[in-house]
């Protein structure tokens, strides 16, 4: 096919910022031109990516839709491409954003431009993080989502806000970098950093374990895994509701989707060898930062360690390198990604009207919002993985993977969804339950249309998936059983090499 | 072609200056009238630069091997002719407001420039220093040009005293490399050299370190934030930029062509050199107020990364680190020009402080600052990072992963201080609104340099092909 969709589908919302910029604002007006503009260009873009996904081809496992451009001579191509894996990932930001911008609408008041114009490059540079097939790209589009993010924290944020967007800045940068030096080692080491090449190669086994763990150092802290996981929660309180949901339903997935693309495709070895390493991280953070959130006043810092200990359950599912591991994960991350989503929304949404997140000031919210309590219910719900939601689906595809390779690890991790539904659930009950005991909370009224609109299209997507995740499995079906034979040819390879030895 | 074909830009360039100097004597009240035909001087010699020196196929070794012409040199003079010329548009205002437009300072800005040039294209240790001396004699006068002011007295005093001693070093360097290789000229040094003589080694070293002074790198940098803040902000606007270009190119040519036997010798000189202004201009610029000398702190850093690509003794590594300085001085270009747009009724003010909520009321020179301070923070997808990335390919190719390693972990530091300014721009409650400029000169190089800083990216070709044909070794 000769037309650049992934281009097109990249690109366009920086386009529609661009012309965001050039609309003139009023400090007095509503700009709703503005608005309309950046709601028009995220809608078209799902469509696009709508439209992408039933024309891909989903009985073969190479990659897709690949457009290769020249880009810096003698080194490196543009090169663009999807499969199974990517083309979620695609999707999921391409829902999201236009329904983030739908729900900033009212809330954000101050400088709205530069709001809807940051959210837009966002969702360019992540989704070129899903389509990018060139190392270096990859790291140009992993990295300029810093820029936005940090101005989305730094100035729509709540009062620690400089505090936190640094903190944020600094640490993926710190991580990241070392993934730099990885990425050119590899270039002078193989000649190459165009992934589909890369694949077909091997990275020679001394190189593999340093250079995994400096993937690891960039992705661990974006994902982000325990013992590196202090500044999301931070990010994530002070970051205003539209920038939480971007945060967590997406950028975290760009670390995921790390590991399974880079870490385990270029790695093989090196994965193998550092599973126990990702095992013994991942359920730390499981049981620590479950048994944290279950002791934070904050909503929104409850649901951030909610994010690290889902993000732990990801982390598991990929490194046990079977198909039902990967396959959960990933479905973890789309489940984690709109629920969590929700969440934030949900928490926006009283955030909004009563300017306060803290658990203790609200109570009995059902008896003011029952079209609120029952929306954050199913989310609650989805949250601890009820089976049929579509959280579920991955945690339980995630242990079955698990519990073929560690049943330790399996049972320390099933630990992890029974914490998950004591702070879910309690959560929900001081929120929602009991009488109210503030006075003030009676002037809260229900969810507008807006906010329904935005919720029960969330909430939808996630009972369809719980009850049949199939359109999901079959997606990923043949990319992760090829990547699986794969790993299992590279390990075989190599240890053919050793008994040769 | 006769040999003074090949330098009629130099020739043009000294005519130039002796007829505006007459002018000036003889014409009253011409300032403004010279300032504007030194632009136009600037931008003249850019194209005899192209006509007669850029398009040659071969290097051309002029007046007896003293003098030569190549890829290199022509590049770097455009570099040089460049700059000065945007200078000069963006800090007309800035210069008529100050009250130093006054005939000398364009006159020393052109010579200034033509002691550069003569600098890059030196072939001859005696020609080298002709350059250097007419480039530094102007740079003294320039940086006390406000001489009214006590902070540009002393800025000036103290760069002479400095400098002076580091020319004096150099002096002595190229005298101690003359008497153990008995030429001057470096084809000649470089054949000569025994790279294991004390002499020459010590030669080298003295050279080494007046360069480095002139560079302004870590440990010989003590005068660049004192100069950098008392300096008129024109002067150190073209203090950040111009000199840096002559001295990385003499650089370039002394350790790739008279020193490239005792490349064992420098390669440590220039490691410690690269490293030590790469953490200091990333830790010292982190407590500054002032955003000259922020900038000062920032430009030993940057200087730091351009000498990495040195250190790597190829090819690649030189072409690096010219890349390195190409996009460093857009950037340098596109900061400056925000500075002399901070001003309120005919007052300058140069606190980082002053910058607070800059995006409320100017939000143009905002994103223009905030695009800029993240490409010289090195962020993707803006020209700093590939400007750092070209320095990194060459260090790893070349096995230097320590340097590497700390060079990005500077970064990240380095980050920091940046970071801090857009703080102040986007995050702090507003201020007093600054006066709307409407120099076109002004905003022109504003936009110019922002514009392509913004879209380096898509087009990282260009630069490139010009500097891929840059072959030294």
């Amino acid at each position: 096919m000769n037309f650049p969709i992934l281009s097109v589908v990249t690109f366009l919302p920086l386009f529609g910022s661009f012309f965001i910029f050039l609309i003139k604002t009023h400090p007095n007006n509503e700009n709703r031109s503005i608005k309309y503009v950046a709601l028009f260009t995220s809608f078209v873009n799902f469509l696009f990516t709508l439209y992408l996904w039933f024309s891909f081809d989903l009985s073969t496992s190479e990659f897709q839709f690949i457009e290769n451009k020249q880009w810096m001579k003698g080194y490196f191509n543009f090169q663009f491409g999807i499969d199974g894996i990517s083309i979620l990932f695609i999707l999921l930001t391409a829902f999201i954003t236009p329904l983030c911008i739908l729900s900033v609408i009212k809330s954000v008041k101050v400088r709205v431009k530069e709001f809807l114009i940051a959210i837009l490059i966002m969702e360019t540079l992540m989704i070129g993080v899903f389509c990018s097939l060139d190392l270096v790209v990859f790291y140009l589009f992993f990295e300029g989502g810093l820029i936005p993010m940090f101005l989305i924290i730094g100035i729509w944020g709540g009062p620690r806000r400089v505090y936190s967007a640094f903190k944020f800045f600094l640490f993926t940068l710190l991580g990241s970098v070392f993934m730099l030096i990885a990425i050119i080692s590899i270039y002078w080491m193989t000649g190459t950093t165009d992934v589909i090449q890369l694949y077909q190669l091997t990275i020679p086994e001394k190189y593999q374990y340093i250079l995994w763990l400096a993937f690891f150092s960039s992705f661990a802290v974006k994902l982000p895994m325990w013992p590196v996981h202090t500044w999301l929660p931070d990010a994530h309180v002070e970051a205003p509701t539209a920038g939480s949901v971007i945060l967590a339903a997406i950028l975290l997935k760009m670390a995921g989707y790390g590991f399974i693309r880079f870490s385990i495709g270029l790695f093989p070895l090196a994965s193998d060898y550092f599973t126990p390493l990702i095992y013994f991280l991942s359920v730390v953070a499981i049981i620590y930062t479950s048994l944290v959130a279950l002791m934070q006043d904050d909503m929104k810092k409850l649901i951030a360690y909610s994010s690290v200990a889902h993000m732990g359950f990801v982390t598991i599912g990929i490194f046990t390198l079977t198909k039902q591991g990967l396959e959960g994960s990933i479905i973890q991350m789309i489940s984690h990604g709109l629920v969590s989503a929700a969440l934030f929304l949900c928490v926006g949404v009283v955030y909004d009207r009563f300017h306060s997140r803290l658990i203790s000031s609200y109570g009995g919210l059902v008896n003011i919002m029952p079209k609120y309590a029952f929306i954050f219910m199913i989310f609650t719900l989805a949250a601890l993985g009820l089976p049929g939601t579509s959280g579920f689906v991955g945690e339980i595809l995630i242990l079955i993977g698990i519990f073929q390779k560690n049943i330790f690890v399996a049972f320390l991790a099933t630990t992890g969804v029974i914490l998950a539904a004591a702070y879910m659930l309690w959560l929900y009950k001081r929120v929602i339950f009991g009488k109210i005991k503030n006075v003030e909370l009676k002037k809260l009224f229900d969810l507008n249309k807006i906010e329904s609109f935005v919720l029960l299209s969330l909430a939808v997507f996630v009972l369809f998936f719980g009850f049949y995740p199939e359109p999901l499995l079959k997606t990923i079906n043949v990319s992760i059983t090829n990547l699986i034979n794969n790993h299992e040819t590279n390990i075989a390879y190599f240890l053919q090499g050793e008994i040769n030895q | 072609m006769s040999e003074i074909n090949y330098i009629i830009p130099e020739l043009f360039l000294s005519v130039s200056i002796m007829f505006l100097l007459m002018m000036g004597v003889f014409k009253k009240k011409s300032a403004d009238l010279i300032y504007k035909l030194s632009i136009l001087v600037f931008f003249i010699s850019f194209i005899l630069i192209f006509i007669f020196q850029f398009t040659l196929d071969q290097p051309v070794h002029l007046f007896n091997d003293s003098y030569v012409v190549d890829y290199l040199s022509s590049f770097m003079k455009t570099l040089v002719l460049i700059s000065t010329f945007f200078i000069m548009l963006a800090s007309y205002n800035y210069i008529k407001l100050t009250g130093i437009n006054k005939i000398e300072y364009p006159i020393l800005l052109l010579s200034s420039s033509l002691g550069m040039m003569v600098m890059i294209s030196s072939y001859d240790l005696i020609v080298f220093y002709i350059g250097l001396e007419l480039q530094s004699l102007s740079l003294y006068v320039l940086c006390a040009f406000n001489r009214d002011n006590l902070r540009s007295s002393e800025a000036g005093l103290k760069y002479f005293v400095l400098s002076a001693l580091s020319s004096g070093l150099l002096l002595y360097g190229s005298s101690l490399i003359y008497g153990f290789t008995g030429s001057t000229n470096f084809e000649v040094i470089s054949n000569n050299l025994n790279s294991l003589n004390e002499g020459s080694v010590f030669g080298i070293v003295f050279i080494l370190v007046g360069l480095a002074f002139k560079i302004s790198a870590v440990p010989f940098h003590m005068w660049a934030p004192d100069v950098y803040e008392g300096s008129p902000t024109s002067v150190t606007n073209f203090f950040s930029m111009v000199p840096k270009i002559a001295a990385l190119t003499v650089f370039i040519r002394f350790l790739f062509v008279p020193f490239l036997n005792a490349f064992e010798q420098w390669q440590m000189i220039i490691i410690f050199i690269s490293l030590a202004s790469m953490i200091f201009g990333a830790v010292a610029a982190i407590g500054q107020k002032n955003l000259k000398r922020l900038m000062a702190y920032s430009s030993i850093g940057h200087m730091g990364y351009a000498l990495a690509g040195l250190a790597t003794g190829s090819n690649e590594g030189i072409q690096s680190s010219i890349s390195y300085i190409s996009i460093y001085l857009i950037m340098n270009l596109g900061i400056f020009s925000c500075i002399y747009c901070l001003k309120r009724k005919e007052i300058f003010y140069e606190d980082i402080e002053d910058l607070s909520g800059l995006s409320k009321n100017h939000p143009l020179i905002s994103i223009s600052l905030l695009i800029l301070l993240f490409s010289l923070a090195g962020i993707p997808p803006l020209a700093g990072f590939f400007a750092k990335f070209y320095i990194f390919m060459s260090v790893i190719n070349a096995k230097m992963y320590t340097l590497a390693i700390i060079g990005l972990v500077s970064t990240v530091i380095s980050a920091f201080y940046y970071l801090r300014i857009i703080k102040i721009i986007y995050f702090d409650d507003k201020k007093e609104k600054f006066d709307i400029e409407k120099n076109f000169g002004l905003n022109f190089s504003i936009i110019f340099s922002t514009l392509i800083i913004l879209i380096y990216f898509l087009y990282p070709n260009i630069l490139l092909d010009f500097i891929s044909r840059i072959q030294i070794i």
